[in-house]
C-alpha cells in the first residue's frame, strides 16, 4: 500500500508539471488584471514548435527555447488586442485557443509519428534523490520540474517581497491609482501577459518533450483549462498553485494506480474531479466574510484606459 | 489608437488570406499508370492519422502495396475522420466518382450502411464491423492469432511473472486480444499473470505511457498493448523493461524493450479485393482473414528474443497456419476456474465475437456495461 501511495505522488509530480507551468504563466497575466484565457492555445503551440525544433536540432534545449517564443508570440497577440486595443479580453483568449488548436494541428501534421530524438530525461539529484519516500516523490525526474521548485518560491517571493512584484499586483487591484503612482500599467500588463505566454509554452513543451515525447493533434487534452481553473482554485498564489497542481496531477495518476490495484474507478469520474474542486473553492472565496480576504485582482478583465477613470 | 487598430486589422487580414492560400489545395489523391484507360477509384476513410505508428498506419501500408500491385487504380485518403463523419465523408466520396470504399473504423458501420443504400452500385468495405448488405462486405484479421504467438514470448521472457496490458475499450475485439495473449503466456508459464489496465482510449500517447507505467510500478516487467501508440513502449524502454507493441514495427520508439508485436498486414488482402472487383467476382462477406492469410503476422523479433523462444513460435505458428489447431481451442477456464470451452473443443466464431469474459490468468475485470 506504500508503494502504491509513493507512485501516485510520484506521478502526481510529473503530470503536475505542466500544468503549474501554466498556471503560473496564467497567474502572472492574471494578476495583472489581464484574463488570458488562450493558455490552451499558448501551451499546444509550445508544444508542437519546441517539438519540431528538437527533432530538427536533436537539442531538447533549443526546442525549449523555441516552445517559450512561440507562447511569448501568441501572448503577445493577446496582449495587444486586450491591452492596447482593449478588446474583450474573454473574447480574445477564446479566439486564441481555437486558433492555436488549429496552428498546432497544422503545424505538427508531418511530426505524428516520428520519435523525439533526444527528449528531457530524468535523472537523480545525489543524496536527495535516496531520501527515503520524499527521494523518490521529489527527486527523481527531469531538469525541468526541478527547474519549478526554483521557480515557485522564487516567484511567491517576487510577488509579495519585491517592489516590482507590488507593481504587478497593483496594476490588476487598482490600475487607475497605479497610473496617478507614475506606473505604467500598460507597459506592467503586456510584460505579464506575455510571460505567462512564454511559462504556458514551456508547460507545452513539457508535454512533447519530457512527458510523452511525440505530438499528436490536441496533445494537452485540456490542461490548459485545468490551469485557468486553477488559478482560481488557488486563490492567486503560486505556493497554492504548486500544491493544486499536484492535486489535480495526482487525479489523473490515481485512476491507473487504482485500476492496477483492482479498484475501479469510471475514469470520467476522475476527470471532472479538478472542475468540481474549483468549484467547491470558487463557492468558498466568494461567500461574503472571506471575499475580503481571499479574492481575485479587482481589476480582473477589465481594460485599463487613462481617460476613462 | 485609431492608427494602431488599423494597422492591426490590415495585418490580421492580410495574414488570414495567406493562411487560407497555404491551407488549401493538395489533397491526395494519386493516379497510377496509363492515361486514357478507365481508371477503378478506390477511396480509404481512416479514424486516425497515418503517421499514428498504428492503426491507421498499418491500413496506409495496404493501400500503398495495393497502388504498386494492382494497375489501372487511382487512390485517395481521407484522414481522421471523426466516427460521426463517416456518414458524410463516403457521400461526398461517391460523388467524387469514387467506386470502391474502404471505411476503416469500426465506428463507422450505420453510416456507411445508409450510405450503401443511396447507392447500391458502389461497393463499400467495412473493417472491423458486422453489418453487410449486397454491396457491403466487412474485413478484418484474426489478430488474435498473432496475439498468442506474442503471448508466448512474453511468457518466456518475464521474471517477475507479472505482464502488463495496457487496453484500450472493454470491448469483445480487445478482450479477444487480452484472451489470446494470456492463452499464449500460459501456455509456456503456468504461474506468470496478465495484468489488464483500461485506458478507454485508442489514441493517446500520455495517458497510454502513464498506464504503462502504473504497471511497471506494481511489478510487470513486460508490457504489451491495445493502443495506437508507442506510449507504452515508451514507458517500458525507461524502466529498462520490454515492450510487445501493436499495429506496427515499434521497435524505432524503443529500441532496448521492443521484443515484437502482433502486425496487420492488408496489402494482399487489398489487392485480393481489388482483383476480385474488377474481374466481377466480387460478393458481399465477412471476411475474417487468418494468418495464413498473410492478414495477420509477427513483426520482426529483436535481438533481445532468444533463438529457443523464436522456435517455439514458429512451430506454433504453424500449427496455426496449417489449420489444424486454433488458440481457443480447449480446455479453457475462465477467471474463477470454471471451464468455458470443453477438452478439444474449438471456440466458435460467433462466441469469439461476442467475448465477454476473461481466461484464467488475466488480473483485472472488463467494466459492466449499464
Amino acid at each position: 500500500m506504500e508503494s502504491v501511495a509513493v507512485s501516485v505522488l510520484a506521478a502526481a509530480v510529473t503530470a503536475g508539471t505542466p500544468i503549474l507551468y501554466a498556471t503560473l504563466g496564467e497567474l502572472f497575466a492574471e494578476r495583472a488584471g489581464v484574463l488570458n484565457l488562450g493558455v490552451e492555445g499558448m501551451m499546444l503551440v509550445g508544444a508542437v514548435s519546441g517539438l519540431i525544433v528538437t527533432v530538427h536540432s536533436s537539442n531538447h534545449w533549443l526546442g525549449l527555447l523555441a516552445a517559450m517564443v512561440a507562447g511569448g508570440l501568441m501572448a503577445l497577440i493577446h496582449a495587444v488586442l486586450t491591452v492596447s486595443l482593449r478588446a474583450n479580453q474573454v473574447v480574445s483568449g477564446l479566439a486564441l485557443t481555437i486558433f492555436g488548436t488549429g496552428l498546432s494541428a497544422y503545424l505538427g501534421k508531418n511530426m505524428i509519428g516520428i520519435p523525439v530524438p533526444s527528449p528531457f530525461e530524468s535523472f537523480e539529484l545525489g543524496f536527495l534523490s535516496h531520501i527515503p519516500l520524499i527521494g523518490k516523490i521529489l527527486f527523481q525526474h527531469d531538469v525541468l520540474v526541478y527547474l519549478t521548485y526554483l521557480l515557485v518560491p522564487f516567484y511567491w517571493y517576487y510577488l509579495y517581497q519585491t517592489p516590482s512584484g507590488l507593481n504587478l499586483r497593483a496594476a490588476g487591484e487598482n490600475p487607475g491609482a497605479t497610473d496617478a503612482a507614475g506606473l505604467n500599467v500598460n507597459r506592467i500588463r503586456y510584460s505579464a501577459v506575455c510571460l505567462g505566454g512564454v511559462l504556458a509554452g514551456i508547460g507545452g513543451a513539457y508535454l512533447s518533450l519530457a512527458y510523452a515525447p511525440s505530438w499528436l493533434e490536441n496533445m494537452t487534452a485540456g490542461r490548459g483549462w485545468i490551469a485557468v481553473a486553477l488559478v482560481i482554485f488557488a486563490t492567486w498564489d503560486p505556493l497554492r498553485a504548486m500544491l493544486g497542481a499536484y492535486l489535480f496531477g495526482g487525479i489523473e495518476a490515481l485512476g491507473f494506480r487504482l485500476q492496477a490495484v483492482g479498484i475501479t474507478v469510471s475514469p470520467f469520474y476522475l476527470k471532472m474531479l479538478p472542475y468540481l474542486f474549483t468549484i467547491l473553492v470558487l463557492i468558498l472565496v466568494t461567500s461574503s466574510n472571506r471575499r475580503l480576504r481571499v479574492g481575485a485582482p479587482a481589476a480582473l478583465g477589465l481594460p485599463f484606459e487613462r481617460e476613462e477613470r | 489608437m485609431l492608427k494602431l487598430r488599423r494597422v492591426a486589422f490590415w495585418v490580421l487580414l492580410i495574414f488570414i488570406l495567406t493562411m487560407g492560400l497555404m491551407g488549401c489545395g493538395k489533397s491526395t489523391t494519386q493516379p497510377t499508370s496509363s492515361e486514357g484507360k478507365e481508371k477503378l477509384k478506390v477511396a480509404f476513410i481512416y479514424i486516425g492519422p497515418v503517421g499514428d505508428a498504428g492503426w491507421t498506419y498499418a491500413h496506409e501500408q495496404g493501400r500503398k502495396y495495393l497502388e504498386q500491385h494492382v494497375p489501372d487504380i487511382e487512390t485517395k485518403i481521407v484522414e481522421k475522420v471523426p466516427e460521426v463523419d463517416g456518414e458524410k465523408v463516403a457521400t461526398q466520396l461517391v460523388q467524387e466518382g469514387y467506386k470502391v470504399i474502404f471505411a476503416t473504423s469500426f465506428g463507422y458501420m450505420d453510416g456507411i450502411i445508409n450510405v450503401a443504400k443511396k447507392y447500391p452500385n458502389i461497393i463499400f468495405l467495412h473493417c472491423s464491423g458486422y453489418k453487410t448488405a449486397p454491396n457491403v462486405g466487412t474485413y478484418f484479421g484474426r489478430m488474435y492469432q498473432a496475439r498468442y504467438l506474442s503471448g508466448i514470448v512474453a511468457g518466456k521472457m518475464t521474471k517477475t511473472n507479472k505482464i502488463g496490458y495496457v487496453a484500450a475499450f472493454p470491448i469483445p475485439e480487445v478482450v479477444r486480444g487480452i484472451n489470446a495473449f494470456t492463452l499464449g503466456v500460459r501456455a509456456v508459464n503456468p504461474k506468470a499473470t496478465v495484468n489488464v489496465v483500461w485506458t478507454n482510449t485508442w489514441l493517446n500517447p500520455a495517458l497510454e505511457k502513464d498506464a504503462a507505467k502504473s504497471l511497471l510500478e506494481q511489478g510487470c516487467d513486460i508490457i504489451t498493448q491495445h493502443q495506437d501508440s508507442p506510449g507504452p513502449m515508451q514507458a517500458a524502454e525507461e524502466k529498462g523493461a520490454y515492450g510487445i507493441g501493436y499495429n506496427s514495427d515499434m521497435s524505432k520508439y524503443a529500441p532496448k524493450a521492443f521484443l515484437t508485436a502482433p502486425v496487420w498486414n492488408w496489402g494482399p488482402y487489398y489487392v485480393k479485393v481489388i482483383n476480385e472487383i474488377k474481374e466481377g467476382k466480387w460478393k458481399s462477406s465477412q471476411y475474417w482473414g487468418p494468418m495464413s492469410d498473410g492478414v495477420v503476422g509477427l513483426a520482426p523479433f529483436s535481438k533481445a528474443v532468444p533463438e529457443d523462444v523464436r522456435k517455439l513460435v514458429e512451430e506454433k505458428k504453424q500449427l496455426i497456419v496449417s489449420g489444424k489447431w486454433d488458440v481457443f481451442t480447449g480446455p479453457i477456464k475462465d477467471q474463477k476456474g470454471e471451464i468455458r470451452v470443453k477438452d478439444g473443443e474449438r471456440m466458435t466464431d460467433q462466441a469469439m465475437l461476442s467475448f465477454d469474459w476473461f481466461v484464467e490468468g488475466v488480473q483485472g475485470t472488463i467494466p459492466a456495461k449499464k
